[in-house]
């Protein structure tokens, strides 16, 4: 279709550049400067779209954020980009979109049948006919509605978009650069605030840029143009398009969403597709403007049927006509700015108001022109399915009840205005206590509770002389308590046409004997008849009726149609609005991507990853890593076609018969010092610890206060004073937050000072009956015999060169060292123990080995020390001091924790030796006992012991002690997997432990 | 996003920190006597409050101090920090 709704002159977009651009499969072109809007209304194009319960035909209604209906799917960058508003997308060279909602095509609709079924669809119908019967709803109702129901289709791909978060923090955040906003932004920059104006359009000046006034000698909109370069200009101030300020949290910290580059073709990789700023402000201003109220009447949704202020903007930034022969529909003046704006480009237009008379000077400048105005005349019913093609007007009595001389009137488009509705979200997010205000029939906002003030249309104030003024008042005022500076600014001139008053009509009455439908919401489908059906059924809070009939629930959370809502249920109510109250309005103002909220914490980016000093050293040894909190660990060193099955068992077997190296860098490490350090361990761990000597380690279990185990490991006392901790990967930041309470909060008079360690050391566990050997070269002067360095024994050494701790302690079971050096020389360590360690057959291990080798020996780890078991659960109990008090101590005297068949650890041995065990798997008496069958615990780890060549597992089960010998099974429903098993000591490998101290 | 004032850092987003529960919980003393009540008041049983709560956080992506903060439960508002010697 050819362009034939364009104006051959006037408009804001680049007529020099045209754009061609697919809607539906079809090719169109458009300007530079177009939304997608814009540019199909040029085209003549006024179905978009379908409903959301009935599937009608849906054109434009808005101009902007507050478009209920034209929601397109875009496919931009090979990406699928879903419920994209036309009225906010820029066109780009090269753009495609289609129609969501209506399946086979938006010209054909099979789900339009709901239409025509309607009255199977009242209010709450859902609710009422697919509970019953329960089952029917998963299985037939839900997915059916799925189908019918929803906006566009997002993408199952990863999105490879790239999205950006930005914290920013300034004096003044303004959004929304119309009058007020531009206004007391330039009052406080003038003032050296530190200013952000934020603007969700592309183009800057708001109402500015559409109404016929003059400021000073230049006409609104080049007044607007120059304040924003002068802005601009200014180091202290921050100017941003495209940027929407959707949310108002807790302490004045505001989010907005800046659309970086959806209005462009291609992207640069590196450039992203949207930003979110985490804006902390001093003060905030609120210009965020108002939007224009429909007025109801019988099928008000049809396309052609739009607000009087989105013709107007059509008309005056894009040079497009939305009809050829329009109505305009109006309860007050702004409706003459549009037949003016209609008239002036040589359409006429009819304008109808519901007022018994008026006058102001812009209705005398519309009867100067000979604009045909009816006073007390309505629209009944637009006419026509796809598209408007004529409308019923009839006479309307002065009570507003009857309607007469009802005729039809051929027409293109119906322009309405039902007064203006103040943009109060932001205000009211914050925690605003907004009020009613009788005089423009809407809440505006009233006790600020953060620091925000609203200003212009937004705080009710519709004349640009009164928000000029208030604007750069206050824009001085709340700069100057922050700058101290003051740099008076003076208030332009304006020239503008004063308004006469508006009428509170609003809802046009049936005429006898007719149903239409007359739309409140228009994304969600609720009509008048569905509000009252609700209020039939008894609702009263606005909140209920609102959920039960989902009456500004969609996307565009009710920005059309929230007060006449309202309005409805205080009329059929006899209440008056503010009686009623208005539903709570949440952030966002406008939908947010996902994408914008998880910004670059996408993969492996939504946590730091932390690799040891080994790290490339592993990579290129084949080593297969795995995630160990934040660290990547080596699980197995991959040698041929092993997998890690084979791969573990030989690097646990080897440990086991010759000597095994493993990088233990991972280990939480938590230096210690200070007189009352040892004091405070002894607090701190349930074991004895102030008779520790200098040079020895000493393994340690630690506790909450309710008596379930939070840590273990080993530490050291390095000198008299001084001890270096070792805890698990996994609790090493609680460890130390824990510890840190005890003496900031508990203990504040225990001299101990605690600071991690944990990178500033790499470490290697040296494992195997041949460590001792490894060991010795490595450090040839020192006496590392088993009486110069016994088990649980520390010295310090030189390691080629390299200071390095040595400790003689042992998870593995095995005689066994870990070695500890400055992080920077970690490699270096590593690679000398492999290259010394190689005629003693040493080869690394991974964390899979190091799982089998301490499960085997009975060593609890973390999936013992679970957050549920206490020191006997894992038979610790003999690490419990009974002469001191500790953290944790009084709750384990508790009636549960001492009961005689409590839980403890014991092995578990599969009778056939063959099949594994599943972890998590129950421990059962009778396999085929009736559900739910009661279960004695469950199996923490799994491994194929190498010392016996078969499987075995730890387990945590009821009476434990007295359970050894018993023949139980292991049952997985998971896996579904019943396998009987023996129990047997979870000392399963030298069970008296003879080889770390060998 | 709460804005806490660190009474050895100053002004920081709440994500730099870790709440650290009720303020008020005296951990009862080592080596003394305590009746099973007293001890399961000490360890589970907490008050949640409408309005002033003074609450323990951590600036643990900060000083690493853990500090007590008076805060109002239903506004987030936020009236004075104190150090974790500070006595109220
Ligand atoms: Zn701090």
């Amino acid at each position: 279709m050819p362009e034939n709704f364009r104006l051959d002159k006037g408009g804001l977009v680049n007529r020099n550049k045209k754009i061609s651009f697919t809607f539906n499969g079809k090719k169109y072109f458009g300007y530079e400067g177009d939304t997608l809007a814009s540019a199909l209304l040029a085209n003549g194009v006024h179905l978009v779209g379908r409903s959301f319960k009935y599937h009608r035909p849906r054109g434009f209604f808005g101009a902007g954020v507050d478009e209920p209906y034209a929601i397109v799917q875009m496919n931009r960058n090979n990406e699928i980009d879903p419920n994209v508003r036309a009225t906010e997308q820029e066109l780009f060279e090269g753009l495609e979109a289609k129609s969501v909602n209506c399946w086979p095509n938006v010209d054909f609709d099979i789900g339009a049948i709901n239409n025509f079924l309607n009255k199977f669809f009242p209010a709450g119908f859902y609710y009422k006919t697919f509970m019953w019967p329960k089952s029917f709803w998963y299985k037939i109702y839900e997915p059916i509605i799925r189908k019918a129901a929803g906006f566009g289709a997002a993408s199952i791909k990863h999105d490879k978009e790239r999205y950006e978060h930005k914290y920013e923090y300034c004096d003044l955040l303004i959004a929304g650069s119309g009058p007020s906003g531009l206004a007391s932004a330039y009052a406080a920059a003038q003032n050296g605030a530190r200013v952000i104006l934020a603007e969700d359009k592309s183009r800057f000046g708001g109402s500015l840029l559409t109404s016929e006034v003059t400021i000073g000698n230049q006409s609104g909109q080049e007044w607007a143009e120059k304040i924003i370069s002068e802005l601009k200009s200014m180091p202290n101030v921050v100017v941003k398009n495209r940027s929407q300020v959707f949310g108002y949290y807790d302490h004045n910290m505001l989010v907005m969403s800046e659309r970086v580059s959806d209005h462009l073709p291609k992207t640069d990789k590196y450039i992203p597709k949207q930003r979110l700023w985490y804006i902390r402000a001093k003060e905030v201003v609120i210009s965020s403007g108002s939007i224009e109220r429909p007025l109801v009447f019988g099928n008000n949704d049809a396309p052609g049927v739009m607000l009087s202020s989105a013709a107007k903007e059509y008309l005056k930034i894009y040079g497009v006509l939305v009809g050829k022969k329009p109505i305009i529909f109006t309860n007050n003046d702004s409706g003459y700015e549009t037949g003016i704006e209609f008239k002036k480009n040589g359409i006429d237009p009819i304008i109808l108001d519901t007022r018994k008379d008026a006058s102001s000077e812009i209705i005398k400048e519309a009867k100067e022109l000979n604009i045909n105005i009816k006073f007390s005349y309505v629209v009944v019913a637009a006419k026509g399915y796809k598209k408007v093609n004529s409308a019923d007007i009839a006479r309307i009595s002065d009570d507003k009840k009857n309607l007469s001389n009802i005729e039809n009137i051929k027409c293109d488009c119906i322009c309405v205005s039902g007064f203006w509705t103040p943009s109060i979200h932001l205000a009211s997010q914050s925690g605003n206590k907004t009020k009613f205000n009788e005089e423009i029939d809407a809440f505006i906002p009233s006790q600020s509770k953060q620091k925000e003030t609203t200003l212009g249309a937004a705080n009710g104030v519709f004349t640009l002389e009164e928000t000029l003024k208030t604007s750069f008042e206050k824009g001085s005022e709340l700069s100057k308590q922050i700058t101290n500076k003051e740099n008076k600014v003076s208030v332009p001139t304006v020239v503008e046409k004063k308004p006469s008053s508006h009428d509170k009509f609003w809802c046009v009455p049936l005429p006898e004997g007719k149903n239409y439908k007359r739309f409140l919401d228009f994304q969600n489908d609720v009509a008048v008849s569905d509000i009252q059906l609700a209020l039939r059924e008894g609702y009263r809070s606005i909140e209920h009726v609102k959920r039960y009939t989902t009456l500004g629930m969609a996307t565009d959370q009710g920005k059309t149609s929230n007060l006449n809502g309202l309005q409805l249920v205080s009329d059929v109510e006899n209440k008056v609005v503010p009686q009623v109250g208005h539903t709570t309005f949440r952030p966002p103002y406008t939908p947010v991507s996902i994408g914008a909220i998880v910004g670059r914490e996408v993969g492996k980016h939504s946590k730091p990853t932390r690799k040891s000093p080994m790290h490339y050293w592993h990579e290129k040894n084949n080593a297969v890593f795995v995630d160990a909190g934040v660290w990547l660990r080596p699980r197995y060193y991959k040698q041929g076609n092993e997998n890690l099955f084979e791969a573990s068992k030989r690097e646990a077997k080897n440990v086991r018969q010759n000597v095994g190296v493993c990088d233990v860098t991972t280990l939480g490490k938590i230096d210690i010092k200070g007189p009352d350090a040892a004091e405070f361990l002894n607090r701190v761990y349930t074991n004895a610890w102030l008779k520790l000597p200098v040079g020895k380690a000493r393994y340690g279990v630690m506790l909450r206060e309710d008596g379930i185990v939070m840590d273990d490991g080993t530490t050291t006392r390095i000198s008299e004073n001084h001890y270096h901790m070792t805890t698990t990967t996994a609790q090493a930041a609680n460890v130390l937050s824990h510890l840190e309470y005890y003496l900031q909060l508990v203990w504040p008079e225990l001299n101990v000072n605690v600071v991690s360690s944990t990178e500033q050391w790499a470490g290697a566990a040296i494992a195997g009956p041949k460590s001792r050997e490894v060991l010795q070269k490595l450090f040839p002067d020192l006496d590392v015999s088993n009486e110069g360095l016994p088990f649980m024994g520390y010295m310090e050494g030189n390691l080629f060169g390299v200071n390095a701790k040595i400790f003689r302690i042992s998870f593995s079971g095995e005689l066994a060292y870990e070695v500890n050096v400055e992080s920077d020389n970690g490699n270096y360590m590593w690679e000398k123990i492999l290259e010394i360690g190689k005629e003693f057959n040493i080869q690394p291990y991974g964390t899979e080995a190091l799982s089998t080798l301490r499960i085997e020996m009975g060593h609890v780890a973390g999936s013992e020390l679970d957050g549920r078991t206490i020191p006997y659960d894992n038979s610790l109990e003999g690490l419990v001091s009974k002469k001191k008090d500790f953290i944790g101590k009084r709750s384990l005297s508790k009636s549960a924790y001492v009961e005689i068949d409590r839980q403890k650890i014991v092995g578990v041995v599969p009778l056939d030796k063959k099949t594994s065990i599943p972890e998590g798997s129950y421990i059962v008496k009778d396999a085929k006992a009736k559900l739910p069958n009661p279960k004695l615990g469950h199996v923490s780890a799994s491994c194929w012991s190498v010392e016996y060549d078969n499987p075995f597992s730890l387990a945590i089960i009821k009476d434990g002690k007295n359970m050894i010998g018993q023949k139980l099974f292991a049952m997985s429903p998971l896996k579904n997997k019943t396998i009987p098993v023996e129990i047997v000591s979870s000392h399963y490998v030298d069970p008296k432990g003879e080889r770390v101290r060998s | 996003m709460l804005y806490i004032k660190c009474p050895h850092c100053g002004l920081r987003p709440q994500t730099e920190f870790s709440y650290g529960g009720d303020a008020t919980v005296k951990r009862p003393e080592l080596n003394k006597e305590i009746s099973d009540q007293d001890w399961d008041n000490f360890v589970y049983l907490r008050k949640s409050p409408r309005g002033k709560h003074l609450e323990l956080w951590q600036h643990i992506s900060g000083c690493r101090q853990w500090i007590k903060v008076e805060r109002d439960t239903l506004t987030h508002e936020i009236f004075t920090t104190y150090k974790a010697s500070e006595n109220i």
